[in-house]
């Protein structure tokens, strides 16, 4: 297809447009807000005892669902690229079911099962166990949010390698784990590091599903973006002051992840 | 090791890969498998090394039943079509792989890879990863990694069906004085009848699921069992109703004795020989390979009319048990044309 200089230009024209009403413009304010009085002020935004506990909170959570999605991710991958299990076609679209379900009825579902009346959640509450209004129903939330990621990224590189390398390990003597281990891990890193790097971003920045199961309780169950939608929702400039502050903290994450997605990104397919 | 594959059976869904074969591998021996795709060479090879299973039969190494084995216990080395070479890992730690599964001294492990370099020619190529190696340079690594645990049987799966063809006519050859010198009983499954001929000391040509037959390559060649087999392993001219070799067949300009008259359609120069393209009453073709001195002396041209006479013994018209070859029926005339697109593929 030839495509003339001039189409070519009005093309970019129109991304750039495009995106910088979207993107940058609106992130630009935010950011111009957040110092607009001083960076001292800014600073004192995300030092509050509530800004530094939903920072760590949305960190924990993260430490928990990251890791445990990578295991289960790279497992469910396996299954679905080896196996020829009878299940496979429906785990294959179950897997896919967090991007298609909207994140609040995620929360709400949850809500169902573990809430005080819920199926489990009576149970859970007899043992004196609280899941949903507390961090372990938030957990449950951002697991169920960022499950897809790292199982979307690595299923493609596992088919890509193909089992040859897998079948001559095992001819070479080695287990299934010696083979997971020094052959089919090595050949998938940089797919498990970019699905890793996904889903960090998603559960630092879900908001809908974890906002159902939170209590909202600031310094205990406030996560950053919860932080920013409780600031902003508040009447009162300086509220106001202090969800562009948090934003931008929540930026700055994103930003660092987005750093890695694009170190990250080309190597993904590299099977060397 | 001897190794015998009994009675063993596979299907794939609706396809039968494997019906009822058995196949003994003497020990020290170098048996080629060979058949057109789909045959089934490559399911029995990987059914003794176990990366398959029957769905019948067992496989038997060294006398020991290892039908239920996994791979690992099995003691063989195998090398694959397209190498599996561990991508991450250098030439130097693909070679040691499996003798680091075994937990081998270091000394003991570095002396042998050393040995197994040196063997294959990859010195200098220790540190490089897989990548930077041609095919034929990574296909020897394969099989420098295959030989390293030191396997009781060796497994080819057509080793060097990726390469070029002047890199595999020079594998081969190594390939046979390797094997020569370290004396394992090998298996190796090729499609390509001249490649099985030059290495092989026995073949075995396999055919839809079956093993048509067994032997070394002169019997194979020159008493095919069957019409596939006459097909599958070289040139064949049908003359009335029997399957010859081209360069069985003599021409002349006289119908004295069982001879058929033909028309020279086309003549090849090639080199040394001269084909003669054929064209016979019933308006099928045949080609006959003559040497450039018998050809000068029957002085053909295009349009002669010549009498083609088969090997002694090769009836031109079916005999009462319609032995060998039988009558030419359409789905023999079928099975000879997959034999002859598959030699060429």
């Amino acid at each position: 297809m030839v495509i003339s200089r001039r189409a070519t230009l009005s093309a970019r024209v129109v991304v750039l447009i495009y995106l910088g009403l979207l993107l940058l413009l609106p992130l630009g304010v935010v950011f111009e807000r957040t110092f607009a009085h001083g960076l001292a002020a800014a600073w004192g935004w995300i030092t509050t005892p509530a800004a530094i506990s939903a920072f760590w909170l949305s960190v924990i959570i993260a430490a928990i669902a990251v890791p445990l999605n990578t295991i289960f991710g790279v497992g469910c991958a396996l299954v679905l690229v080896r196996s020829r299990a009878r299940g496979r076609k429906v785990l294959d679209a179950l897997i896919d079911l967090p991007f298609a379900v909207s994140p609040v009825i995620v929360g709400l579902a949850l809500l169902l099962v573990y809430g005080q009346t819920g199926w489990f959640g009576t149970w859970f509450a007899h043992q004196g166990i609280r899941i949903i209004y507390a961090p372990t129903g938030m957990v449950l939330a951002t697991i169920f949010v960022s499950l897809p990621f790292v199982v979307r990224e690595v299923a493609p590189v596992l088919m890509e390698i193909g089992d040859e390398q897998e079948q001559a390990a095992a001819t070479l003597g080695a287990s299934g784990w010696q083979t997971f281990w020094r052959v089919t891990l090595p050949s998938i890193r940089w797919g498990v590091a970019y699905g890793v790097v996904l889903t960090t971003a998603r559960a630092l920045g879900e908001i809908g599903a974890v906002l159902v199961v939170s209590s909202n309780v600031a310094g205990s169950t406030l996560t950053l973006p919860l932080l920013v939608y409780q600031r902003d929702s508040q009447i009162g400039a300086g509220e106001i002051s202090g969800a562009y502050a948090a934003a931008t903290e929540l930026a700055v994450m994103s930003l660092i992840v987005l750093l890695a997605m694009t170190v990250l990104g080309p190597r993904r397919n590299e099977t060397k | 090791m001897r190794i015998d594959a009994q009675a063993i059976a596979k299907r794939f869904g609706d396809f039968t890969a494997l019906e009822d074969v058995t196949l003994e591998v003497p020990e020290g021996s170098l048996t080629a498998l060979l058949g057109p795709s789909g045959s089934g060479k490559s399911t029995l090879l990987r059914i003794i090394a176990g990366l398959e299973a029957p769905d019948s039969g067992a496989v038997l190494i060294d006398g020991t039943d290892v039908t239920a084995a996994r791979p690992q216990e099995r003691g063989i080395g195998f090398v694959f079509q397209h190498y599996a070479a561990f991508a991450h890992m250098t030439v130097r730690e693909n070679i040691a792989f499996g003798l680091r599964i075994r937990k081998r001294p270091k000394d003991v492990v570095t002396a042998r890879v050393d040995e197994l370099l040196e063997l294959v020619g990859l010195m200098t190529w220790a540190g490089q990863r897989p990548g930077q190696l041609s095919g034929g340079q990574r296909q020897r690594m394969a099989l420098a990694r295959a030989l390293a645990v030191e396997p009781r049987v060796l497994l080819l799966d057509e080793p060097f069906g990726a390469l070029d063809a002047n890199v595999r006519a020079e594998l081969r050859r190594w390939l046979r004085r390797l094997h020569d010198e370290q004396g394992v009983t090998t298996v190796l499954v090729t499609h390509d009848q001249e490649e099985a001929m030059e290495v092989a000391d026995r073949i075995a040509v396999m055919h839809e699921g079956r093993i048509e037959q067994v032997g070394n390559p002169r019997e194979v060649y020159d008493h095919p069992a069957s019409d596939f087999v006459m097909g599958f392993l070289g040139p064949v001219s049908r003359l009335g109703h029997s399957l010859v070799r081209p360069h069985d067949v003599t021409l002349t300009h006289s119908p004295e004795g069982e001879v058929i008259e033909a028309m020279v359609a086309r003549i090849v120069h090639l080199g040394f020989e001269v084909r003669i393209e054929l064209e016979l009453p019933d308006g099928s073709t045949a080609g006959a390979q003559l040497t450039r001195a018998q050809a000068e002396a029957l002085e053909l041209a295009t349009g002669d009319i010549v009498y083609a006479r088969p090997p002694a013994g090769v009836p031109i018209e079916p005999s009462l048990e319609g032995a060998p070859g039988g009558p030419p029926t359409s789905a023999a005339r079928a099975a000879d044309l997959a034999a002859i697109d598959a030699a060429e593929s």
